[in-house]
């Protein structure tokens, strides 16, 4: 991984793979938090919906 | 400094707080009160869940409307000191991920609105993302310094949404409510905008105060402020709130155009604080927070 990041222009950083794990562990984590809202709220909306036209 | 995207030929995953960051998570608070306000006023009852799916609806418009004005205006963002730190102009988000979440956002509030409350609010929702991306950012803000006044239609929409939400029609309050953030919008911005000038003449966006001058814009606050406390004042007269929103509409209101009457008729030489303008702009907020929630006081608890 070095040797590569020896050749990169000046204005790039080295590859940080712990960071781009970081970021994806974390955006993974948040789009799951994210689903399960949504599938709760969605399941609320329907039983208030079908008290409503009940 | 700009971090950079790319490492090598792998490209870093946004970082979801830079996504949050381009929903404009500050003007979307005020947002979701106003139309809160607009749903918690209206004369019938809503069910918590569809009243809280539909406000998230709107908040998640009002979020998808940033970051399609932040994808579009990362260029002149960057120029400017005030916004330079925004993941696109830093360099810590990339334009195609801005676009893609902006869009997917957007469809994504309709979907929900459509399946929460009804076509009507839908309908005002979606005219609101298309005029605050397409009339607004687009075509009125670089080319005239008009943008704020007509833009501002496209903040006002919140609460006559949360109106409609409710109840799936239109009625003279919500109108009023409109007219009242519509009215309000020169007078907030155009104290901003005094005191941010620079930034804007660097960016090249033609605010008032950088094509028609200092004193114009002071003179065009104060007139756009009396109408705007005439329009806040207005529902009570006409029947459509009770004496509790009145005197608060009434006091708040002659404060805003005292503040107004200060900022429109003073003159300011190099090196001025601006204190009478950051006061303004800092009292636009309270005034707007306070006057909303009058307005759900006065349906709720009337005098």
């Amino acid at each position: 991984m070095t040797d590569e990041n020896s050749n990169l222009p000046p204005d790039r950083e080295p590859f940080d793979e712990a960071e781009y794990r970081r970021r994806q562990r974390s955006r993974a984590n948040m789009m799951a938090w994210m689903l399960g809202a949504l599938a709760i709220l969605f399941f609320f909306i329907t039983i208030a919906k079908m008290e409503i036209f009940a | 400094m700009a971090q950079s995207l790319t490492h090598g030929e792998t490209a870093l995953p946004a970082d979801w707080r830079d996504l949050f960051a381009l929903t404009k998570p500050r003007v979307m608070s005020l947002v979701v009160f106003t139309a809160l306000c607009g749903l918690l006023a209206a004369p019938v009852s809503v069910s918590p869940v569809l009243g809280f799916a539909s406000i998230l609806a709107i908040a998640l418009g009002a979020g998808a409307s940033g970051a399609l004005n932040q994808w579009y205006e990362a260029g002149l963002d960057a120029k400017m000191k005030r916004t330079a730190g925004r993941p696109l102009p830093a360099g810590r988000l990339d334009p195609q991920t801005a676009l893609q979440f902006g869009i997917g956002l957007a469809a994504f509030s309709l979907f929900l609105m459509l399946f929460a409350s009804n076509w009507q609010a839908t309908l005002l929702l979606a005219a609101s993302i298309l005029f605050y991306v397409f009339v607004y950012t687009m075509w009125l803000k670089p080319r005239t310094p008009q943008n704020i006044v007509i833009g501002g239609a496209a903040g006002a929409f919140p609460p006559l949404i949360g109106w409609v939400a409710a109840t799936g029609s239109v009625a003279p309050l919500p109108v009023m409510l409109f007219l009242l953030i519509f009215l309000w919008t020169p007078p907030h911005f155009w104290a901003l905008a005094l005191f941010v000038r620079s930034d804007y003449a660097a960016a090249g966006i033609p605010m008032m105060p950088v094509v028609a001058g200092e004193q114009s814009t002071r003179r065009q606050i104060l007139f756009y402020a009396i109408i705007m406390a005439a329009a806040a004042i207005a529902p009570w007269p006409l029947g459509y709130t009770g004496a509790l929103y009145g005197w608060v509409a009434v006091i708040l209101s002659l404060i805003f155009v005292a503040l107004s009457v200060q900022v429109g008729t003073r003159r300011t030489g190099d090196g001025d604080l601006m204190q009478p303008e950051k006061r303004l702009f800092a009292f636009s907020i309270a005034y707007l927070f306070i006057l909303f929630g009058a307005v759900v006081a006065d349906r709720w608890w009337p005098l």
